[in-house]
């Protein structure tokens, strides 16, 4: 390899279409949180919300690609009056995954999702944004009172038996992780969810996170020589795909990069894409953040 | 034909005495584990012996590669650090407990065995067909994700283990996979016993088996999926003078998961008590 190529972007390929992901209230949210990697907001309307009629065409779509589970995100999912409908047509597909901040949920919503999940035998995965275990630490970023009002979300969750994933942006130093975790556990106990399920994420320094604090560096970028011996599987590019109203596109992260609309349908949607961008370093550090599950790769032999 | 299909063994050789005497009492053609002969149960050589005598054929799963090629880790892949504090409390103990010549044998294993069945193919694996510490739950894997694998693996039947709990679902033309549950410790639902399948085709099936229908074959293919006892109690006892955690002995005994539950997804999280 000549120094141009291993200083070179790399291509990644879709390897298969594992997860689908639908860009269900677009860029539109009721908060307008200030490490918003997408900023979203109630005023941003780059992207608009997903018809039921769009999101049951790429549900029948995907069973020919093989699609495992689905994931719905925005903006905030509950913003569009459509989401419980589509998710329970989703759970006749596969499991389904709603990342939601927790602070819009309605009762009747939920009672309904529960007998649909409980019908389908699939999982139906509530990731509720919540960036910390105090009002001290999230208000700043998510905005006054979306501490409670999230918790609030969370205890209406786990009183009709889901068992929510509490998600946080870190925003403080590794050494307080463990710390953190802890006192949250805690917090959650005293809101009757006795089973607490917590991920830290790590912040992806674009969108509004770009302006609070700072973007990446030029050097913050994957080169080809950073993918040899690589686990690809770590990028949810290489197993994913998003719907959203203007186009499929490569991840949910993307959405405001020009080149990251893959194509309009799915089937066109299926080519490479170069890891140009300073969120594809985060990417490559943690693995795919925004799914469940985090496959660590086999060290030999694979 | 009439398979006896053991998923992981976990050290647990009491049982697998137990499920090796069942499966002769049904008549078997032939027993297979699909891997993970170490991890949470006590001395660790004592599975091999057994495997050997009876010509029990293994896939390698992820904890034999790792104990074999002595890495650091059982590549179970959990993400939360009370699992892998836990996990890795079993993996030194069965690292430093395993014989040279057993790692030997545990490193030659396949990755894979396939077998042909009245015309049928069997595939046997680990987690998945593509990537062995990949877990398949039932309530997060969708029969299309299923039928994609069965095809391009060129499966008719696909047996897996790894996850730790049986289930089985029937794909498109009657073909079927089935997660044959494990051997190590119980399943998560308050039971002592533990599982393993019985895959019968042909003339073997039983009633009401499914039919699979494939290229120019339509055989019956039928799953019995089979609860094992086993003197529960003597494993714990045998655990705790091995100065294992605690957390591993009350699973055996009260058949509830305490540990690794963070990989779960939220129903299999549910069905359980921790
Ligand atoms: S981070 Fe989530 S809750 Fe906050 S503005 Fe963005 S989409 Fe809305
Ligand atoms: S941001 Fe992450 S998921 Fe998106 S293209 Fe880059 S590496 Fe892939
Ligand atoms: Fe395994």
């Amino acid at each position: 390899m000549s120094v141009s190529d291993v200083t070179s972007t790399p291509e990644i390929e879709l390897r298969s279409l594992d997860e689908l992901w639908f860009q269900v209230a677009g860029t539109v949210c009721n908060l307008t949180c200030n490490h918003c990697f997408i900023s979203c907001s109630p005023q941003n309307h780059s992207f608009e919300f997903l018809s039921y009629e769009e999101v049951n065409a790429a549900l029948q779509e995907s069973v020919e690609h093989g699609v495992r589970e689905y994931y719905f995100t925005g903006g905030e999912p509950f913003l569009n009056k459509e989401l419980v409908r589509m998710l329970k047509r989703t759970l006749n597909f596969g499991p389904a995954t709603v990342l939601t901040n927790g602070t819009v949920l309605k009762k009747e919503w939920l009672e309904e999702l529960k007998t649909a999940e409980a019908e389908s035998g699939f999982s139906l995965e509530f990731r509720v944004s919540i960036d910390g275990p105090t009002a001290d630490i999230n208000d700043p970023v998510r905005g006054d009172g979306t501490f409670d009002r999230a918790i609030t979300g969370v205890a209406l969750l786990c009183e009709l038996g889901f068992l929510p994933i509490i998600t946080m942006t870190q925003t403080w130093d590794d050494s307080e992780n463990l710390q953190i975790l802890e006192s949250f556990r805690t917090v959650l106990k005293t809101h009757g969810c006795d089973r607490p399920r917590l991920k830290i994420l790590p912040r992806l320094k674009i969108g509004a996170e770009e302006k609070r604090t700072e973007g990446y560096q030029q050097t913050e970028r994957i080169t080809a020589a950073m993918m040899q011996d690589f686990d690809r599987n770590q990028l949810l590019c290489h197993h994913s795909r998003v719907v959203t109203n203007r186009g499929v596109y490569v991840c949910p992260i993307l959405l405001e990069t020009d080149n990251a609309k893959l194509g309009k349908t799915l089937n066109e949607a299926l080519g490479s894409f170069p890891l140009s961008e300073g969120a594809c370093y985060t990417c490559y550090q943690f693995g795919a953040i925004c799914t469940n599950s985090t496959l660590r790769p086999l060290e030999s032999a694979e | 034909m009439k398979l006896a299909l053991f998923g992981g063994l976990y050290s647990n050789y009491l049982a697998l005495g137990s499920a090796i005497a069942d499966a002769q009492q049904r008549n078997v053609d032939a027993v297979y584990c699909l891997g993970d002969l170490g991890a949470f149960g006590p001395y660790p050589d004592r599975v091999f012996p057994l495997l050997q005598q009876h010509n029990i054929l293994c896939v390698q799963g992820n904890y034999d590669d790792s104990i074999g090629n002595e890495l650091n880790d059982c590549q179970c892949g959990y993400t939360d650090p009370k699992d892998n504090y836990f996990a890795q409390i079993s993996y030194d103990y069965t690292l430093a407990n395993t014989s040279d010549q057993n790692k030997l044998w545990l490193r030659e294993l396949p990755k894979e065995i396939r077998l042909q069945c009245d015309g049928l193919n069997i595939l046997l694996c680990h987690g998945s067909p593509r990537r062995t510490n990949e877990f398949l739950w039932e309530s997060t894997t969708s029969p299309a994700f299923l039928n994609r694998l069965a095809g391009e693996h060129d499966a008719d039947v696909i047996v897996g283990t790894h996850s730790g709990i049986h289930w089985q679902r029937e794909l498109n033309h009657g073909r079927q996979y089935v997660n044959v549950g494990v051997l190590g410790r119980p399943e998560n639902d308050g039971n002592r016993n533990v599982w393993y399948a019985v895959i019968s085709t042909g003339k073997d099936a039983t009633p009401g088996a499914l039919l699979c229908s494939v290229r120019d074959l339509s055989v019956p293919v039928s799953v019995e999926f089979i609860p094992v006892r086993y003197d529960h109690h003597r494993l714990a006892t045998e655990m705790q003078s091995e100065r294992l955690p605690d957390e591993f002995l009350q699973t055996v005994l009260n058949g509830w998961w305490t540990t690794c539950l963070e990989i779960l997804p939220s129903r299999e999280r549910r069905a359980g008590q921790y």
